[in-house]
């Protein structure tokens, strides 16, 4: 990237609050319904009909504040976003303005250098969200299904403080676990219940004002968002550059093509008449239903990651992927509890070969047949010296597939390791008389025979001999 | 001469009459059916007329009373102002863009008072989406004043005050966002209430204006308002500005003395804006309380004369934004050509709604928009808190003001259509109570030139019982609430 | 909206008027007053999250404009 130039991106995250009914009424949020079966006459905006607040809905945007270190508004105020479009029944958005529900935070990232960085809040407000129009299939018309409208959004407002794609995405990624830690949101943004906005404008080094920003739209996923950033910047270089100026516009990016475009039908300088919602009053929290709230707030990741650091030992890196998902780290608590093993033989377990498998078969932790206590019971057989740790990728796949716990599979399939010394004296005796050559060869200074020989005694034995008491046996033998 | 009667008669009357095996509801309703039938077109009051369903409602109330089951409006006929939503029948709001709205469901002040037992028979006429004073605005032709057929009942629940004044339905009901019901009740000689704001639920009753809507009544006599606000009232989990206070007894309470009661008396409302004759009549209703024992005060409303420039930039923004849902999309009138998505709205919305509408929510917008929503929308809102502790350091020396409900008797059709102005200012001394929320009445005490003259009280917040007494008082020292225009009779 | 062109005269005399009309609250002062959005003194009430209602297109969709296998038909809508 060109040095002359400084990145500033913002970002405005709008995540769909996981209530079970909407934000003004008490239709159903469920994905995935036939078109306007969850549209209730106060979705629909009948004639007549008035919005009554959801309770779960503040709570969630309470607990994303304390989670972020911001002040939650002892009055927060619903204002009308006034304009015109079909999958807006009401013809207004009922969002916040002046007094969101939440004002400042902050979260920390690691930035380019793998040093912390604090990228601060603006504000969190909650929202109504809009319907869904179908282009396609309808003889020249749209079809507007109103199933969406009026669930509850948190719109989640950055300071334009990330330098950089990455550290947008990291941004990103931190928000989408707390959301997620904090079970007021599933983050799925293959389903839209995490959408993200940036907003990216470039200035000179020694520019004091910030140049003109544009918005894009349509990013939903991490991948997508960095290279529609990193797109976006080079472009924004690119007419500067040749002299001309970035207009102050919105565009969606495509990722087919790998573009950003200009959103056609949108006027640029909407005004939203902003005023006050008379149907509803000032939302009054006081601070008993913050401390409240405070105390049912589960350990958050940077705690969570530093306590495992210093609980068990881990590395960094590690404990910050086992922190990633709440399921994740419980996951790995409860195996770390039963099993005998180090908590770093754990973590390898979980971070690696579990986790690869959930990945594989697309599955959640929820959904998996092996369990915690199961994957501790494996480990336990390593420990005890039942199986070799390459034995026990084998009977870990067996167990994954359902067949059974680690002692039925080990028995089953007469996996039990070999560890009797006079035992494995008679195999290796074999193995060396059977091979006088390599024999020879590896007294007359071929040392990495005796990888050779190791080899053929795991053959003979089907990979079932003790490897620590093969090298020793076999070393004494051989010299 | 039964008919005769049963025509004039009060709900308590009436209700008094089933009572004592004088006469059924199916008897009560068809007399008053046969008589919207015959007098429909002369007066235009009402827009639907539900005859077979009130016949069966009728008939299944008598069925009920024979039981000797009670309920507070059992059998009672009844009107509904055509702005509250009404389960398969026709909710028009006067409007072209509502001509073939069918509401799927029940406002909640319908649901009550059919609990309670009453019987509707129909839907009456309005001013367009409530905004006007005339109840000339509306789509469906205006509405007669009974007293004389070529002036204007006043609005926008004119509808609703012609049917009661001339004896079609002994009570129906209205809302008032800036005086239409309190200003038409003066007008057609009868008893109108507006509730506090948040006493009555504004569920189901079509949005004009959400900070100042109230739903009220309209009856020949305060004892019936006080009946059938009793049923109307009540907290609302459907409407959040719904006020969880419990309802009293307004009828039970009704009779207590209005000894040592202090009124008040706005010196700022009797200037050069008020018809002298009308003053008279409003100062003589005064004497005759003061008589009962009340004791009349003067106090001072300062700021009252911006109430009708801050109602109109609140009342206006308000609306532009309720009136954005009219779009042709999911119900209501839909413009027939269009060529794309833009065309679709502004055909649909020009063509659905009138001129008066169309104005109030271009200056709606004007107000809220970007530039002027500090000089206007959030200047009026200031100026609406100065109204409203206006009234609360006055109420702190009276317990109810009192003054005239319109500066004149009722005007000739047609006679404000040209300056919107005029029109607006009738509703000067009505607007202050839906600026501060408090309750008000309006009560006729006297004619002028043959034209009734309405008295207007206003109470504290959740005062509607003082009002009752007082009101309830006055109309037992005076008849003028009997009177009933003669081509009614 | 649409505005007819043989309205447009009587539009904006009018329009004209109701403003004049308005600007007379610029003459009062407002200062240090809180502005009232509501005659109300209370906080707004919240409400339990529970789905309390169920599929009604049936009934809702009776007296509905055009619509499409549940949706509502508009003009193409462009992004």
């Amino acid at each position: 990237m060109n040095s002359n130039w400084e990145i500033v991106i913002g970002l405005e995250i709008h995540a769909q609050l996981a209530t079970k009914s909407k934000i003004f009424s008490g239709a159903s949020t469920a994905y995935g319904g036939e078109p306007n079966t969850q549209a209730c006459l106060v979705d629909l905006g009948y004639p007549g009909t008035l919005p009554v607040l959801n309770q779960q809905a503040i709570e969630m945007a309470i607990r994303f504040g304390l989670a972020v270190d911001a002040e939650i508004s002892s009055r927060s105020v619903f204002a009308r976003k006034n304009y015109f479009y079909p999958d807006l029944p009401k013809g207004y958005q009922i969002s916040q303005l002046d007094l969101p529900i939440v004002v400042g935070g902050n979260m920390s990232i690691l930035d380019g250098d793998g040093n912390e960085k604090i990228i601060g809040i603006t504000r969190a407000h909650l929202e109504e969200d809009a319907g869904k129009s179908v282009h396609e299939g309808l003889d020249g018309l749209s079809g507007i299904d109103l199933n969406r409208a009026g669930t509850p959004l948190l719109e989640i407002v950055s300071e334009p403080e990330m330098s950089s794609a990455r550290e947008a995405v990291a941004y990103m990624r931190k928000i989408h676990s707390i959301v997620r830690y904090l079970e007021i949101s599933d983050g799925n943004m293959q389903e839209g219940s995490f959408r993200c906005d940036a907003n990216v404008s470039i200035k000179r080094f020694d520019q004091k004002e910030l140049g003109t920003r544009a918005e894009l739209k349509n990013l939903n996923s991490f991948k997508f968002i960095e290279k529609a950033i990193n797109h976006e910047v080079m472009r924004q270089i690119e007419i500067i550059e040749d002299g001309g100026e970035v207009k102050q516009e919105t565009r969606l990016y495509d990722s087919d093509l790998d573009e950003t475009r200009p959103m056609r039908s949108k006027e640029e300088a909407n005004d939203y008449r902003y005023f006050p919602d008379p149907d509803l009053l000032p939302v009054i929290i006081d601070e008993t239903y913050i401390a409240y709230i405070k105390k049912t707030l589960p350990e958050l990741p940077n705690a969570k990651q530093q306590r495992f650091i210093e609980t068990y030992n881990l590395k960094v890196s590690d404990a910050q992927i086992l922190t990633t998902t709440k399921q994740l780290a419980d996951f790995y608590e409860a195996v770390e509890k039963i099993a005998n093993t180090e908590s770093q033989i754990s973590a390898n377990w979980v971070i690696g070969d579990y986790t690869a498998a959930l990945n594989r078969d697309d599955l959640e932790i929820k959904d998996a047949k092996l369990s915690a206590a199961d994957l501790a019971g494996l480990l336990n057989k390593i420990a005890d010296q039942t199986i070799s740790g390459k034995i026990a990728k084998e009977v870990f796949e067996a167990m994954w597939d359902g067949e059974g716990s680690a002692e039925e599979i080990i028995e089953s399939k007469g996996l039990v390791q070999i560890t009797d010394d006079s035992e494995i004296e008679t195999i290796i005796d074999q193995v060396i008389e059977n091979n006088p050559s390599q024999l020879a060869e590896y007294l007359s200074g071929k040392d990495r025979l005796f990888g050779f020989f190791v080899g053929q005694v795991m053959k003979e034995t089907k990979g079932k001999a003790n490897p620590q008491k093969v090298n020793e046996i076999l070393k004494n033998k051989l010299t | 001469m039964i008919i005769k009667e049963i025509q004039n008669m009060t709900l308590c009357a009436l209700k008094q009459g089933m009572k004592d095996k004088d006469f059924t509801s199916l008897e009560i309703t068809e007399v008053l059916l046969s008589r919207i039938n015959g007098l429909g077109a002369t007066l235009n009051a009402f827009i639907t007329v539900t005859a077979e369903q009130a016949i069966k409602e009728a008939k299944d109330a008598d069925k009920l009373i024979a039981t000797g089951k009670d309920k507070p409006l059992l059998g009672l006929p009844i009107a509904h102002k055509d702005l509250f939503c009404t389960d398969g029948v026709l909710t028009s709001c006067a409007s072209k863009m509502l001509h073939n709205f069918i509401p799927p469901y029940d406002a909640s002040v319908v649901k009550n008072l059919k609990a309670s037992g009453a019987i509707m028979l129909g839907k009456t006429n309005m001013d367009e989406f409530a905004m006007g004073s005339s109840n000339e605005t509306s789509y469906y032709g205006p509405v007669k004043n009974p007293w004389n057929l070529d002036l204007s009942p006043g609005g926008s629940s004119g509808g609703s005050a012609t049917a009661v004044a001339a004896c079609l339905v002994p009570a129906a009901t209205g809302t008032d966002t800036g005086g239409s019901i309190r200003q038409p009740a003066a007008l057609t000689g009868i008893t109108g209430i507006k509730p506090t704001y948040g006493r009555v639920s504004r569920f189901g009753m079509i949005a004009f204006a959400s900070s100042l809507d109230q739903g009220g009544v309209f009856t020949r006599s305060v004892e019936d308002a006080a009946l059938l606000l009793g049923e109307m009232a009540g907290f609302d989990e459907n409407d959040s500005t719904s006020v969880d206070v419990p309802v009293p007894d307004y009828l039970g309470g009704i009779n207590q003395p209005v000894k040592g009661l202090k009124i008040g008396l706005v010196r700022q409302h009797f200037d050069a804006g008020l018809d002298d004759d009308n003053a008279i009549a409003v100062k003589e209703a005064l004497d005759v309380l003061k008589d009962q024992g009340a004791v009349i005060i003067d106090i001072d409303l300062p700021n009252i004369e911006l109430s009708v420039p801050t109602y109109y930039v609140v009342a206006s923004a308000e609306c532009s934004s309720n009136l954005s849902r009219y779009d042709g999309v999911r119900f209501g009138y839909r413009a027939e050509n269009y060529k794309d998505l833009n065309e679709f709205y502004c055909k649909t919305r020009g063509e659905g709604f009138g001129a008066e509408v169309k104005r109030r929510i271009m200056t709606g917008t004007y107000v809220l928009s970007a530039g002027y929503y500090d000089a206007y929308y959030l200047k009026a809102q200031k100026v609406r808190q100065l109204i409203s502790q206006d009234f609360k350091k006055a109420f702190e020396k009276v317990d109810l003001i009192a003054g005239p409900t319109t500066p004149s008797p009722a005007f000739s059709l047609g006679a404000k259509m040209d300056d919107p102005i005029e029109m607006y200012l009738n509703d000067i001394y009505t607007i202050g109570a839906n600026l501060a929320g408090l309750p008000g009445m309006s009560i006729p005490c006297g004619f002028v030139n043959g034209l009734p003259v309405g008295l207007q009280l206003v109470g504290k917040h959740f005062g509607e019982e003082s009002l009752l007494q007082c009101g309830h008082h006055y109309q037992q020292a005076t008849d003028w609430h009997l009177q009933i225009p003669e081509q009614f009779k | 909206m649409d505005i007819q062109d043989s309205e447009i005269k009587d539009v904006v005399d009018k329009l004209s008027r109701i403003v004049e009309f308005v600007d007379q609250l610029q003459a009062v002062s407002t200062e240090g007053t809180e502005p009232m959005a509501h005659p109300l003194e209370q906080g707004q009430r919240l409400r339990i999250d529970k789905v309390t209602e169920d599929n009604q297109r049936e009934k809702i969709q009776l007296n509905a404009n055009e619509t499409n296998n549940g949706m509502y038909l508009v003009p193409k809508v462009i992004d």
